[in-house]
């Protein structure tokens, strides 16, 4: 008998910093990486009289959000309290939203390979951030407390949850990077994983068919996974582990939500404790923040704001240059690549795959260790989409050849030089005189009449050293094309 | 809702609190007085009035998204029970 078949499912919660320039709740700025304690009030503070007021710009990011993931907005929408104790919330509850979230019922379209997904959004809320607490640096001695920094503490933060529509640790990260793709389109949230700006828990379980019967593992949810790569590595590990666990007798089935931990260094998930029912959170509507209502109209003005969304931009990459699913996807995967290309080939008389492989080759390379600064690297660079543009004109002219573009190419991306002089200064400009090049042609046939005789004879393989002749007296500077056209010409050679 | 000594220290767990046998008396007398009187309110007659979430009519009070200067260090930290010179210290919460 062979091992009883599974599918895993997965759902996630996925938490991203809106980009404000203040809190959510008060006017305390958002900087990230601010000194500790510095951007604190009596808000913050939870001062007894201190009262929050909603910074409306944050629910403009949150519908924004919630349109772009495909979600209703609903006309009616409410804070309530989240009552848990912990150092890092100074009022005892964080203010969210439990039955009336801002943005509800959307999809998401992601790719694996070549085959499309699609998960469903339950639901997109706006809440709080805590504050951070520091656990390494400064150490106290006995260490029996932790270091809390209230900066943190109110930033507006989305809650986005994923139906349980997920099935492996690829399609997790795949549909992970399409969210934070659409998340950075939009201008909602700069999405920096390595910064907490953008934070993922994953509910795993398994459905095991076991001799026809079906049999649930009890949900594990694996808090804060802060990469990409650990995302996929701890839903991989979680899945066996519930497996291996239920063959072995030791899973439990149909249970409360089990919170787990992930270590990446040792590559394993690690259970942290039962978890709390949501009832004992004593959500209730905050008596301080009244309700928010959101007209249609309103709705329709903020969707009429939206950028193309990525998707959009990918198909029409395709049809309107001619591209591959696939290079489409690459240069749509971040709108300032996207926005860099479509300059270049605005300004490029020529074929869009030309700077599609010139944007995905040199440029993407040059922002291969810029990671999520990627965008600004390329906003930053000296060299700017027209100048690209000149170069491959000039490349496509034969001014210059393949190698020499490149050599190019990199000298303009950190000097911010105009393509033409760093050719000038380099002495890379071809020679395409037709009489200067019809010159040498003339004189190196004169003084090889026996190859000339071999090619006669049909020996045409001989045709490339008159070539490397002419190129040699020219310090490589002729335009090879020019030459090969000039000694068939002399010859009679179609 | 009964209010018995299972549902005291359930929620002595949950607010993280401590308390005196006499505590836990006088918070049981408490309770069950204030849900006596919320009691009374299931007396009156509320069809046709519609259900709401907040005693006031207005919504929407937004503030615009710009910053102002937040209060300094030493102002914030003077009251804690435990500081350093940058940070409030409180009790350790993971292991």
């Amino acid at each position: 008998m062979g091992y009883p078949e599974y599918q895993v499912i997965i759902g996630l919660e996925i938490h991203a910093e809106l980009a404000t320039e203040s809190k959510v709740f008060c006017s305390c700025p958002t900087t990230f990486g601010a000194a500790p304690n510095t951007q604190v009030c009596p808000i913050c503070l939870a001062l007894p009289g201190a009262l929050p007021v909603l910074n409306e710009k944050a629910v403009e990011l949150a519908v924004k959000a919630g349109l772009a993931l495909g979600c209703e907005i609903p006309p009616f929408s409410r804070f309530d309290r989240k009552h848990y104790f912990y150092p890092d919330l100074p009022k005892a509850f964080q203010t969210s939203q439990l039955d009336h979230p801002l943005c509800r019922s959307g999809i998401v379209e992601f790719r694996v390979d070549d085959q499309t997904y699609q998960v469903r959004i339950n639901r997109v809320h706006l809440e709080e951030e805590a504050g951070k607490s520091v656990h390494s640096g400064e150490r106290l001695q006995g260490s029996h407390y932790s270091l809390m920094d209230l900066n943190r503490g109110g930033l507006p933060l989305i809650e986005i949850v994923t139906e349980p529509d997920l099935r492996s640790g690829e399609q997790a990260k795949a549909f992970l990077e399409r969210l934070r793709t659409i998340l950075r389109y939009i201008e909602v949230s700069d999405c920096k994983m390595q910064e907490g700006s953008l934070r993922c828990d994953a509910n795993v379980n398994l459905s095991i068919n076991d001799n026809g019967k079906n049999v649930r593992t009890s949900i594990v949810e694996i808090k804060n996974l802060n990469s990409f790569r650990a995302v996929e590595r701890a839903i991989n590990y979680e899945a066996q582990r519930q497996y291996e666990d239920y063959l072995d007798g030791n899973m439990s089935l149909n249970a409360g939500k089990i919170t787990a931990g992930w270590s990446d260094a040792e590559g394993r998930t690690y259970v942290q404790r039962q978890k709390e029912q949501a009832d004992d959170y004593f959500y209730f509507p905050d008596p301080d923040l009244v309700p928010i209502e959101i007209s249609a109209e309103q709705v329709e003005s903020w969707r009429s704001q939206l950028p193309e969304l990525p998707a959009e931009r990918e198909a029409r990459f395709v049809t309107q240059y001619g591209l591959s699913a696939y290079d489409a996807g690459v240069l749509t995967a971040a709108k300032g690549i996207a926005d860099f290309y479509e300059t270049v080939v605005e300004n490029f008389d020529g074929d869009p795959k030309i700077v599609a492989n010139w944007v995905m080759g040199e440029v993407l390379r040059m922002l291969k260790d810029a990671g999520d600064e990627a965008e600004q690297a390329l906003a930053e660079a000296p060299l700017k989409p027209h100048m690209l543009a000149e170069l491959l004109q000039l490349l496509q002219s034969g001014a210059i050849n393949g190698n020499q573009a490149k050599e190019v190419f990199a000298e303009m991306w950190t000097s911010g030089k105009d393509a033409a002089v760093v050719v000038k200064e380099r002495g890379f400009e071809q020679i395409s005189d037709t009489a200067a090049i019809a010159e040498l042609v003339n004189a190196v046939i004169a003084a090889n009449p026996k190859v000339i005789a071999d090619i006669q004879g049909g020996k045409t393989s001989a045709m490339g050293f008159l070539v490397g002749q002419v190129m040699k007296k020219t310090a490589g500077k002729a335009n090879p094309k020019l030459v090969n056209q000039l000694i068939r010409e002399q010859l009679n050679i179609t | 809702m009964e209010i018995d000594a299972q549902l005291i220290a359930y929620l002595e767990e949950l607010s993280c609190l401590i308390l005196s046998e006499r505590e836990k008396q006088r918070l049981t007398d408490d309770l069950r007085e204030i849900l006596n009187s919320m009691a009374r309110l299931e007396e009156l007659n509320t069809t046709g009035v519609p259900e709401r979430s907040h005693p006031f009519d207005n919504v929407n009070a937004f503030r615009e998204d710009v910053v102002q200067p937040s209060l300094s260090r030493e102002h914030i930290l003077q009251n804690a029970p435990a500081h350093n010179s940058e940070f409030f210290i409180a009790p350790k919460t993971v292991e």
